[in-house]
């Protein structure tokens, strides 16, 4: 399946902006603006994102992410006027403009359905709460009541592994995706250099080159075995 | 005058020269809470219906509705113009192939009306957005027209309630739209979609 991705901005310097960044990573991925009114000012075009679905008509799906809220408003009345197989291709993302249409672009990049390419949007939006949360949570409990809980111990199984990164690009762009894939195939909780390894912008952020060590931890029924997957994808070099 | 294919086509007309009579006032309003594109934005969006209306000739209101939808929401770069366009595109659904609207007809297209933009921003009674206008215009136009008025006072009755819908935006939080961003700095303001909107059902009673 392959997925398009349009981007909806007030600025056509904002929405062409974002598709280089997006390129640059995922340069298969169709990728097109728009951005701006008809006229080069600053606001959003019925027209513009009608053409936009439009030239994305060969990919079996469209991924469209927007920037303020007039920009859904146009795209949705936009969606109104498609016919209703047309309408049917396109999914709109509620993800932040720039961080989710890069995650989308390398989804899409390394082989993902539309599913996969909207929720790899979605984790860029997620990113700083789960980080925001996941550090209240330890901060709050260093662990001490585990023990007092005696069914829940059986859930809260945790494994931890370190390995080197072998592959020249590291843990970067696809990669970095096939590791979130991998990870997200896992129920247990699962970090990364203490980041959550469910979140490509997340592990992109720690932009870690070849050689450098990475301590995979989890947590959960299947923590084990997540670790283990994941220690073998590394090792492997993701196929470079 | 019957609210006839002729009423709706000058009422858009209407509508045209008081966007641009108060453009300055709703740039002023929406710089002060928005983005300050909405008086603009409007302007343009009814200046090129003015054009479509001047090139092409129509035969019932919903017409009308239809050829004014379809323009503003591809002239008007700002969230108006999804807004009100999906407003008159509802509008225009709801009038059908009627010639003229009665009273039930006019609450019908108001509603549809009404019930497009919430349904297209998302936006509550009492958001700050123009559904502070809208709606209290609808409910004025349902009794008006359950109390046995013309279609004109019932139209009335609808512009007289935007109005001061409109005006009881001013102490309100917004919810939705740019305004959201400023919490409580935007208490004191009128939402400008909201007095637009009162100038366009105004605008309908003036034609009538």
């Amino acid at each position: 399946m392959s997925v398009g991705i349009l981007v909806v901005s007030h600025s056509a310097a904002v929405a062409e902006g974002t598709v280089a960044i997006a390129r640059q990573m995922a340069a298969d991925v169709p990728l097109v603006a728009a951005g701006g009114t008809e006229d080069g000012g600053i606001g959003t075009s019925f027209e513009a994102i009608t053409a936009g679905i439009e030239e994305l008509s060969s990919a079996d799906a469209v991924v469209v992410l927007c920037d303020l809220g007039s920009a859904y408003l146009t795209t949705d009345t936009a969606l109104d006027f498609l016919d209703d197989d047309q309408r049917a291709r396109v999914h709109v993302s509620k993800a932040p403009v720039v961080e989710g249409t890069v995650a989308a672009a390398v989804a899409a990049q390394t082989g993902g359905d539309v599913d996969a390419v909207l929720a790899a949007a979605a984790s860029a939006a997620a990113t700083e709460t789960d980080a925001g949360s996941a550090s209240g949570a330890s901060d709050g409990q260093p662990g001490g009541t585990v023990p007092a809980d005696g069914p829940a111990a059986v859930d809260d199984a945790s494994a931890s592994a370190t390995v080197e990164l072998v592959n020249e690009s590291g843990l970067h762009a696809r990669p970095a995706a096939e590791f979130v894939k991998a990870a997200a195939k896992h129920e247990a909780k699962v970090t990364v250099n203490g980041v959550d390894a469910k979140s490509l912008l997340a592990i992109m952020a720690l932009a870690l080159p070849k050689g450098a060590t990475v301590t995979i931890d989890a947590t959960g029924p299947d923590a084990q075995d997540a670790v283990d997957r994941l220690v073998e994808l590394v090792r492997s070099g993701f196929g470079e | 005058m019957a609210l006839d294919t002729a009423w709706a086509i000058d009422w858009v007309r209407r509508t045209a020269s008081t966007i641009d009579e108060h453009r300055a006032e709703l740039v002023n309003l929406d710089r002060e809470i928005g983005d300050g594109d909405h008086g603009e934005n409007l302007d343009r969006g009814f200046r090129a219906v003015v054009e479509t209306l001047d090139d092409g000739s129509f035969e019932t209101p919903g017409a009308v509705f239809k050829a004014v939808a379809t323009k503003l929401i591809s002239t008007v770069g700002g969230a108006a113009g999804p807004l009100f366009g999906t407003a008159y595109l509802k509008a225009a659904q709801a009038a059908g192939d009627a010639t003229e609207l009665d009273a039930d007809g006019l609450v019908a297209v108001l509603t549809a009306a009404r019930d497009g933009v919430v349904s297209r921003g998302k936006a509550e009674t009492g958001d700050k957005t123009m559904v502070d206008a809208w709606s209290p215009a609808v409910d004025a136009a349902a009794a008006a027209a359950a109390a046995g008025e013309t279609p004109e006072q019932v139209l009335a009755a609808a512009a007289d309630a935007a109005r001061t819908g409109a005006e009881a935006t001013d102490p309100l939080v917004a919810r939705k739209g740019r305004a959201s961003y400023l919490g409580e700095r935007a208490v004191g303001h009128r939402d400008p979609g909201a007095q637009s909107t009162a100038y366009i059902l105004r605008a309908a009673v003036d034609a009538a």
